[in-house]
């Protein structure tokens, strides 16, 4: 229960963050010339901190078409992270649609991070709504602050969104493939934003996912002593693929969002099928990486 | 009413992305490898957009306060600092940089 409680205290911190980040939003949005109510509508019903940020700027630069397909394309990793949480929002049809809505990187990460399939769903309602609320709180704060004061910039609030991002991602970076992957995937996108239009080059991030096609012995430094994703794909790499696609319908940018993961997923199950079997590993390696690893070391943190 | 429509747009396109998982899926699990793998899906997309952000489009907005307050949530992090703590220290060394420096 007391991993309960230090969770609760997590939720707690990001949520003040948040109504940090959603006023940055807000005071962002109306220095960029939007009117009052689009970053609180947008934060009410979009709710993506991302593709927020991404569509506000476009929208303001006079490129709404732009701001849809960039918004879309930010957007498109919650595909996965849905196929993901399924099971944890549960199967009747209100709680599908709105624990849809209130998905969000981190309440996935939070879910993620817990076991026990009760406490699983517990925390990705807390999160969600408790975000839901923070963000729209943060947002309608900053139209207000940027209202008054006019430069949200002088005030270092440009800043705060990706300050968040990277104090969110920060903990996931401890594990190695967790990290070379994240560099893969920042350099990728900073080599194709001058090429290519905004909201592609964060997608494209996901061929980062090919180093995971690198030698085990570079993936996990010189010991080997890490574990071993490669082993855990390996065994179901092949149904990942069809259930890529067979989500993927409709609009087109369902369709590339499709094509991408399901093409970083079969590069992983090629790794798998060079290495030995072993699907016990797979729990272990899902446990060790990523995002579960931000829950589990914010609780680190409270403890201290 | 071009603004409203984006909007409108944008918020339909990411609810069908968000919910597209759970109305197919309903309570069904997916096999435990794929969640490993999913989870390196956030890092990269979400490292890509933090640099995306700072460099800007076309890498023409780079404001130097930005890297250095990033630089410092960093440290604040890595010295335990609480999430909130860390985005506001960021939030105050690129104000003071810019107020400093005009």
């Amino acid at each position: 229960m007391s991993t309960f409680k230090r969770t609760l205290r997590d939720v707690g911190a990001l949520g003040a963050a948040m109504v940090a980040v959603g006023a940055s939003f807000g005071a962002i949005s109306i220095a960029y010339g939007l009117p009052t109510w689009a970053p609180i509508a947008m934060s009410t019903v979009v709710f993506a901190g991302g593709s927020q940020f991404l569509a506000a700027g476009l929208l303001a630069a006079g490129n709404p078409i732009a701001a849809v397909l960039a918004g879309l394309l930010l957007n498109a990793r919650h595909l996965p992270f849905g196929l993901t949480i399924a099971s944890t929002i549960g199967g009747r049809w209100r709680d599908r649609l709105v624990g849809s809505h209130i998905m969000t990187d981190e309440a996935v990460a939070f879910a993620l991070a817990e076991r026990d399939p009760v406490q699983r769903r517990r925390i990705y309602w807390l999160v969600g709504t408790t975000l839901f609320i923070t963000w729209n709180v943060g947002t309608i704060l900053g139209v207000l602050l940027g209202g008054a004061t006019g430069d949200p910039d002088a005030f270092g609030l440009d800043a705060a969104f990706p300050a968040a991002l990277i104090a969110l991602i920060l903990p996931s970076l401890r594990d190695r493939v967790t990290r070379l992957v994240a560099l893969a995937g920042a350099v990728i996108a900073v080599g194709l934003t001058p090429v290519l239009p905004a909201g592609l080059p964060v997608l494209c991030a996901l061929f980062g996912l090919l180093v995971l096609l690198f030698p085990r012995r570079f993936l996990h430094g010189r010991g080997g002593a890490g574990p071993e994703p490669a082993a855990s794909s390996a065994d179901a790499g092949a149904s990942t693929g069809s259930t890529g696609s067979s989500a993927a319908t409709g609009s087109s940018a369902v369709d590339d969002a499709g094509a991408v993961t399901s093409q970083a997923t079969a590069a992983s199950a090629a790794t798998g099928s060079s290495a030995a079997t072993g699907s016990s590993a797979a729990t272990g390696w899902s446990a060790a990486t990523g995002w579960s690893a931000v829950a589990g070391s914010s609780a680190e943190e409270t403890r201290c | 009413m071009t603004l409203w429509l984006a909007i409108i747009a944008v918020a339909a396109g990411s609810f069908a992305l968000k919910a597209a998982g759970p109305a197919l899926l309903g309570d069904r699990e997916l096999p435990p490898w794929s969640v490993g793998v999913i989870a390196l899906l956030a890092p990269a997309l979400l490292a890509a957009l933090i640099v995306v952000e700072v460099l800007g489009r076309r890498w023409a907005d780079l404001d130097w306060t930005v890297p250095v307050a990033l630089a410092a949530v960093v440290v604040a992090r890595l010295l335990k600092v609480p999430m909130l703590l860390a985005v506001l220290i960021g939030v105050l060394t690129a104000a003071a940089l810019r107020a400093l420096t005009g």
